[in-house]
């Protein structure tokens, strides 16, 4: 059941509907036809299982002294089959504010860049930036009026701000948490092993990225779903930059390089009788 | 040009809105409205007319709070007022729930602003019939902020400025009287203002104060009255003074 928001809306709900919103569209929540089907709950429930088990990836941010990290891997999966080893999973919405993808990669894509739109129109309207509150509630709010149709969206929105620097976790079942270490995805568990042993609040720069770095590798160690590419961005108070891009398989002989195995006993030859 | 009047989304041949022309004269038949913006002190200003000895004055607030941080005064219809500030409330704490932020002064202004304007280009609605003096403290950078809407919908910035019956000469005393003021000083220059154009006395007047650490505060009959001798003091010594410029020689 839809919550009655009719008090909340801007425009006057007029007698004949007289009054034109052309350009309020944009901001009303986009609609689509629904399928005229026998048992509509039922399609619905399959559809959202159907998509549920795939948030299969390994993203993380967290908040540290000098601004926000963001890392994540690169593998989609379908199943059992490998479809790309080389996604972006980072999502630039502006140059001060970073996403992640984790879930539906075309819901996320889709979402992002129309929360990046938004963010701008409201930088055109009221002459300041977004606060990565306002903009991680204005994408929650869309979610949350697709909440039960199959959207599968869990990303996290890191930018920085007026107030600094700020992190923000959210989902398709329209759940908003505000904080400062975040991992999402099939391989989350691993990653959060790694990241909360080895953080700490005033890390240098260079220590953070390698730690963000490590937590992805060791999750797609152990994680089939995820792989490919660890991207590592960094968000601070000129905007983000990418750091560093390094293919999981390499950061494995890096961490664990091979070691010749010492000869205990050489053989020589038997001396000829 | 009678026929140019009926139906507001109609422009007359010289490029008139008669509708809105006409809600201006409403407006122009309000209550004498004064805003003045110091540099930490905002200060409205309305004409209170005599109520009658049945009515409760305390449910005739003219100057009204929108959000902690903004305030409102009106010329004009006083029920389209009410209609409008319900509308301006709702959006401050929509605003509040979307953007986890107050509203900037600018931003509820230009929302009421585009309903004032909405209501000029729909079929079978007319405009709302006020002019509307919006005051508050910008809630990031806590600079004062004085702007004005009329029923065509646009609005802008001032640093003071009157509005309703006989704004015209208050806005004049405001020009040649204008000056950055605080604190006190701006409830003084307002009550000058108001004093122009409206019979002197405390229960004539309905003044608030908005300041950041405080909000909004109506001033009460006593404080007014007090003000009030105090500027009637001043007029009288500076009369002196002119009529006797050289009293020591």
């Amino acid at each position: 059941m839809k919550l009655d928001l009719s008090g909340f809306e801007s425009t006057p709900s007029l007698h004949g509907g007289a009054v034109d919103d052309v350009g309020e569209d944009l901001f009303s929540r986009p609609s689509f036809q629904l399928p005229a089907c026998s048992d509509f709950d039922g399609f619905q429930k399959d559809a959202v299982q159907m998509v549920k088990p795939a948030k299969g990836t390994t993203t993380l941010a967290f908040i540290f002294k000098e601004g926000v990290i963001v890392a994540a891997d690169s593998r989609a999966s379908m199943g059992g089959y490998i479809s790309s080893q080389s996604v972006k999973k980072i999502i630039e919405i502006n140059p001060y504010m970073l996403g992640t993808m984790a879930g539906g990669a075309a819901d996320c894509q889709f979402w992002h860049r129309n929360l990046g739109i938004k963010c701008r129109l409201h930088e055109l309207a009221n002459k300041r930036r977004i606060s990565v509150t306002g903009a991680s509630k204005l994408l929650a709010n869309i979610l949350y009026s697709y909440r039960g149709m199959g959207l599968s969206v869990g990303t996290m929105i890191a930018g920085w701000d007026e107030k600094g620097p700020g992190l923000y976790y959210v989902d398709s079942e329209g759940g908003r948490l505000k904080g400062a270490r975040f991992s999402v995805g099939s391989g989350s568990p691993y990653a959060y092993g790694v990241l909360d042993s080895g953080y700490r609040y005033d890390m240098t720069k260079e220590e953070a990225a390698e730690l963000a770095r490590r937590a992805i590798y060791h999750a797609t160690f152990r994680d089939g779903a995820s792989g490919g590419v660890a991207s590592v961005y960094y968000v601070g108070p000129d905007g983000w930059t990418k750091l560093s891009g390094d293919d999981v398989g390499e950061l494995h002989y890096k961490y664990y390089p091979v070691v010749p195995t010492p000869i205990e006993q050489e053989m020589a030859d038997a001396p000829a009788a | 040009m009678a026929r140019y009047d009926r139906a507001i989304t109609v422009f007359s041949p010289d490029g008139h809105l008669f509708q809105v022309e006409y809600a201006l004269e409403a407006v122009r038949k309000g209550n004498a409205t004064v805003g003045v913006r110091g540099t930490d002190t905002i200060v409205l200003g309305v004409e209170k007319k005599s109520t009658p000895k049945l009515q409760d004055s305390r449910s005739v607030r003219k100057i009204v709070s929108l959000d902690t941080h903004i305030a409102l005064a009106c010329a004009g219809l006083k029920a389209d007022a009410r209609v409008l500030i319900n509308r301006a409330r709702i959006e401050c704490q929509s605003h509040r729930l979307t953007v986890e932020d107050p509203v900037t002064v600018e931003y509820i202004t230009r929302y009421i602003a585009g309903l004032q304007q909405k209501y000029t280009q729909s079929g079978g609605v007319r405009p709302f019939g006020l002019s509307t003096l919006i005051v508050g403290f910008d809630p990031y950078t806590g600079v004062p902020a004085l702007y004005q809407t009329d029923p065509s919908g646009t609005f802008s910035a001032w640093k003071a400025n009157a509005t309703g019956r006989n704004s015209n000469s208050m806005r004049e005393f405001l020009e040649k009287n204008y000056k950055e003021t605080s604190g006190q000083e701006t409830v003084k220059l307002a009550i000058r203002a108001l004093l122009e154009v409206v019979e002197s006395g405390g229960k004539n007047i309905e003044i608030a104060v908005m300041t950041k650490e405080r909000g909004l505060r109506q001033l009460d009959e006593a404080e007014i009255d007090a003000i009030v001798a105090e500027i009637e003091a001043e007029k009288a010594a500076a009369e002196a003074a002119k009529k006797t410029p050289s009293k020591d020689t």
